[in-house]
């Protein structure tokens, strides 16, 4: 990745310069506007630096210890019953209901312990000016407690979480605490980008694309020159290839993104800035089952565990492409490549119907039909009809047709 | 019975025997040839448990007339192997401090079977067939030729008699051999006997000293001294009939009196008394007419001095008023003034059946002597290693017109082992009973009582699977044996659920102590928890914040952690190192984990000598019985 990335930055400046000036200035008309939302949740919380919350903490933790107090924090519940769909905004929202850590309860004295861990790791990066991803976090604080055989951390899972739990407590993004999630996902497409001051060409990939970071704030990423008319996130690497093989980019003049499945942060905060600073529409392709339903749905309104950063992810105009469960009998898709539910799916395809974000009757319709049929189909089934059908058929006709779910 | 038919045939062709050649074979059988040849009936089936059951119909004995005479018993029994004569031959000691016998008495009681003041009266008492002790004498004689020695004092300022009794087995008759009079004995009351047996000695769960064990469990007013065949036998072998304890031992005996839990001294094992007031003497009552089966009825009427029905019917039983007797007599179609000597079968049995019909109070039960649970908890803990004792004695109850009570007692944790399933301890009128477990009455009390509810794993339809031990005691004017050998108490359904009702009541007890020695655990477990995290946490807290100082954080912390964990503090702590016994209630003793090990150093300050705490170490050349040498003991190794 890293070699690809250093070519494509020399490359980078030959042709695309003259093509992509005027889009990208007329994006830059529409950005303020687009930018708003984002600087309401910043606005009274945020005043603080996260060095400064830290410290806060631990000053607090300090004084209840010293008062004889049982020392606590007080981690916002991140599960469904305290996230709202805000109808208004078009987003889920994380409601008040919090979980109070104390240290000397039991069944919690451990996480305690880790959340004060990770705080100080987090605090050491932010003194040293440090950024470094959470497995790296998981090994710093991860070593064996004195005089016992008990490890802080036994899995990276545990510290994942805690990490989960730091960022809504003291409010401050993961990327403020210096931590960054390992980076999956890659873009290409007409559009020259800076990354850390060096400028890429993405028109000039090769196959692999480029490798979207875990930081993708303005002050890493600056958006160049654009020709692109939208922005195609992608479900999976594979079918990403075949569009990127295909050209699909340069005939349809847009982005093609993917995210290795659920698309990280790093995806959803490029997607989300694409969308905003330069008005471009998101369209998805997914695979036609519930989980790909739901990354749609997290695309476009947040998600549930994440739901604190909604404001600065979700894309509520973000439209769904595909595929559809209606597909099958419009494009004429042999039975033989679908697959049959499972109780799972069915499972959390009632699940996902009863969210309110997926009440909308089109919605409904859609996943009743998957229902009825019992059968699921993945994106490569399109290729029972022929390797680029789904670059040269199946996705122009829906973009044609405005064959879209909202 | 099968070769009865072909035998018929065969009568016709060739006469065998006639009537009158029979009549030349039939003659008395007595009592002491019919034992003689059916001792297993009387638990002499093996040489093993012949020592067993001698020691045990002695030391009834000595209990009996102790208690009966108002002294605080002291018993002595010693076991010797008389290896230099045979290999199977020992002789057995007993000496009580007992009232003694008087002359007249001594070879009646020794000599004949059947012979005794226990048999003809309703009174809870250890003996009940007055069969024990001459059948003892008897099966000595019988394997060694030796008679049995009797050395009793009857009165304190006279000389003790010592006589040599053998026995006269066709005649049910004892024979004196020798009648002198002795100044070898201590100077109080009391009686000794020693008979020479052919038997087995072995350690484990039928052994004699398990027997004592658990003897000295149930009479916790009784001192028991055993003193097992020595370890190198010895060229001054005793005298037949000598003297047990010289000076020296009875010194160590005195000294042995501040302990309260079984300990050894020298050779011998020292059953400590804990307890120093005898069970109230049980008195004697007459019987329930609920309890008379028709034969013995009608016995009874034979026997009786009345002369009226009224009369008889009142002054035989006990609870029976005029207005009863009348009832009765209305419903046997007889009156109160029919003569006694008309009743025939038929009246009798509708008297029977009259009786059975008619309301009658319940029998008086004053007539049973309890061992109390403060006395339980005392036995168990002297005779039990473990941490937890409880007791529970039920009011009596009645099962075929007999009264009857039924006391429990459990000890838990300690130095039991936990693996294994529960120990019973069964007794019937303090006398504890070694052999038919699963045929019991109380093991299956045991069995039946969901211990589940009290916190101990147990499998179904069997023992719990715990560091346990189960004590239950039947007390009763007739204790229902299911054979003669008394060895297991007959399954009736009164005296099961008493039995039951006595163990729950023990179990509430044990669950309570358990789910609060489990908190404390926890306590000390959450404790473990924080204080290993404090540490952790207090560097962390220095890290974000560097102003804050992490040793004073860690003392923050740790205060906080501990007055969290209070509970565990309170029960660690409490009392001194030495003695923990801590009354939960009153009927309950709690002994802290760390006593046992404070006990243990302190028996070695005071006596030097006391190698051990477990009377089964007492003998280690005890022979060891091949199916019996893997058996525990009581105090489990």
């Amino acid at each position: 990745m890293a070699r690809k990335k250093t070519s494509a930055k020399k490359a980078a400046t030959k042709k695309v310069v003259k093509k992509v000036v005027r889009k990208a200035a007329s994006a830059g008309a529409t950005g303020p506007a687009a930018k708003k939302p984002p600087a309401r949740r910043k606005g009274a919380e945020k005043k603080l630096p996260t060095r400064d919350k830290l410290v806060a903490l631990s000053t607090d933790i300090a004084r209840k210890a010293a008062r004889g107090e049982d020392p606590f924090i007080d981690i916002p519940t991140r599960n469904l019953s305290n996230v709202a769909f805000n109808q208004r905004n078009r987003i889920i929202e994380m409601g008040d209901s919090t979980a109070r850590r104390n240290f000397f309860d039991l069944g919690k004295a451990k996480k305690f312990m880790q959340t004060m861990l990770v705080a100080s790791g987090a605090s050491e990066l932010i003194r040293q000016e440090k950024t470094t991803s959470i497995r790296d976090l998981f090994y710093h604080c991860k070593h064996t407690i004195e005089g016992t055989k008990e490890n802080t951390f036994d899995d990276q899972s545990e510290s994942d979480v805690i990490i989960e739990d730091l960022e809504v407590a003291i409010a401050s993004l993961r990327e403020e605490l210096g931590l960054f999630a390992e980076p999956k996902g890659a873009m290409v497409g007409p559009m020259v980008i800076e990354d850390k001051g060096d400028t890429i060409d993405l028109e000039r990939m090769g196959s692999g694309g480029y490798a979207v970071p875990s930081i993708v704030e303005a002050d890493v990423i600056k958006f160049k020159r654009s020709k692109a008319k939208f922005v195609l996130l992608i479900e999976k690497g594979a079918v990403w290839r075949r569009f990127n093989e295909d050209r699909f980019w340069d005939k349809h003049g847009c982005l093609i993104v993917h995210g290795g499945g659920q698309p990280p942060r790093g995806v959803r905060r490029l997607l989300w800035r694409l969308h905003n600073e330069l008005s471009l529409p998101v369209y998805v392709l997914v695979d036609n089952d519930p989980w790909g339903y739901y990354i749609y749905s997290v695309v476009k309104q947040g998600s549930i565990s994440l739901a604190f950063e909604s404001q600065r992810m979700a894309i509520p105009d973000a439209r769904f492409v595909g595929m559809s469960s209606f597909d099958a009998k419009k494009f004429d898709i042999p039975p033989a490549v679908s697959i049959k539910v499972t109780d799972q799916d069915v499972r959390r395809a009632k699940e996902i119907k009863g969210y309110p974000w997926f009440a909308k009757k089109p919605w409904q319709r859609e996943i009743d039909h998957m229902l009825k049929l019992g059968v699921k189909l993945e994106l490569e089934a399109l290729s029972a009809k022929d390797f680029s059908f789904i670059t040269e058929t199946y996705l122009p006709e829906k973009l044609r047709t405005e064959d879209f779910l909202d | 019975m099968a070769s009865a038919a072909p035998s018929k045939q065969a009568a016709r062709t060739r006469a065998r025997v006639t009537a009158e050649t029979m009549a030349a074979g039939q003659r008395d059988i007595s009592v002491s040839e019919f034992f003689a040849k059916n001792r297993h009936l009387l638990g002499f089936d093996n040489p093993r448990k012949a020592l067993l059951t001698t020691v045990k119909e002695a030391v009834d004995n000595s209990l009996d007339a102790c208690e009966e005479a108002g002294i605080l018993p002291e018993i002595t029994v010693k076991l010797e192997h008389l290896a230099h004569v045979d290999e199977s031959r020992f002789r057995i000691t007993i000496e009580d401090n007992g009232p003694g016998i008087v002359r007249q008495q001594i070879e009646n009681i020794f000599g004949r079977l059947l012979y005794g003041s226990k048999f003809h009266r309703l009174k809870m008492s250890r003996g009940q067939q007055g069969i024990g002790i001459s059948a003892a004498g008897m099966y000595g004689l019988m394997t060694t030729g030796k008679p049995m020695v009797i050395v009793s004092r009857s009165r304190r300022n006279k000389p003790a008699h010592r006589v040599t009794l053998a026995m006269d087995t066709t005649r049910n008759r004892p024979e004196v051999a020798e009648d002198v009079e002795t100044e070898d004995f201590p100077p109080h009351t009391g009686t000794r006997v020693a008979i020479e047996l052919e038997g087995r000695y072995t350690r484990g769960k039928t052994s004699i000293e398990e027997y004592l064990a658990q003897t000295a469990i149930a009479n916790p007013h009784a001192q028991i001294v055993f003193i097992p065949p020595a370890k190198r036998p010895r060229d001054d072998e005793h005298q037949e009939g000598a003297a047990l304890i010289d000076e020296e031992d009875a010194l160590a005996r005195k000294s042995l009196e501040a302990f309260d839990r079984t300990t050894q001294v020298g050779d011998a094992v020292v059953f400590p008394r804990t307890v120093d007031e005898l069970p109230e003497e049980p008195r004697e009552i007459k019987p329930h007419p609920r309890g008379v089966e028709l034969g013995a009825l009608m016995t009874m009427l034979k026997q009786t001095e009345q002369t009226q029905l009224g009369g008889f019917l009142t002054s035989s039983f006990s609870r029976v008023s005029s207005r009863v007797s009348q009832e009765i007599a209305d419903k046997a179609d007889l009156t109160t003034r029919t003569w006694v000597k008309t009743i025939g079968h038929a009246e009798a049995e509708r008297l029977y059946k009259a009786i059975q019909k008619t309301r009658i109070q319940a029998p008086p039960t004053d007539c049973l002597a309890p061992i109390g649970v403060r006395q339980m908890l005392a036995g168990m803990f002297k005779g039990v290693r473990a941490e937890f004792y409880t007791a529970s004695t039920r009011p009596p109850a009645v099962y075929r017109g007999n009264p009857f009570l039924i006391e429990a007692a459990v000890a838990f944790g300690g130095d039991l082992p936990a693996e294994e399933p529960a120990r019973v301890l069964r007794f019937a009128n303090r006398v504890p009973l070694l052999y038919q477990q699963s045929a019991c009455s109380s093991f299956k009390a045991v069995v039946e009582t969901s211990w589940r509810n009290y916190g101990l794993s147990q499998g179904k339809a069997a023992l719990p699977q715990a560091p346990l031990v189960v004590m239950i005691h039947m007390a009763s004017v007739w204790v229902p044996f299911t054979s003669e050998s008394k060895e297991a108490i007959a399954d009736y359904d009164e005296i099961r659920k008493e039995m039951r009702l006595a163990l729950q009541e023990c179990g509430r007890k044990l669950g309570t102590y358990l789910r609060k020695r489990q908190k404390i655990r926890r306590e000390g477990q959450r404790r473990d928890v924080f204080a290993r995290y404090i540490g952790e946490v207090s560097r962390a807290l220095h890290t974000i914040n560097p102003e804050l100082d992490p040793a004073e954080l860690y003392e923050q912390l740790k205060a906080v952690a501990d007055a969290k964990t209070e509970l565990a503090d309170q029960q660690l702590d409490e009392d001194g190192r030495l003695r923990k016994r801590r009354e939960l209630e009153d009927d309950a003793v709690v002994v802290d984990e760390t006593y046992l090990q404070a006990a243990g150093d302190d028996e070695d300050e005071i006596e030097p000598s006391a190698n051990g705490r477990r009377p089964s170490g007492a003998s280690a050349d005890a022979e060891t019985d091949p199916d019996g040498a893997d058996e525990e003991s009581l105090f489990g190794n």
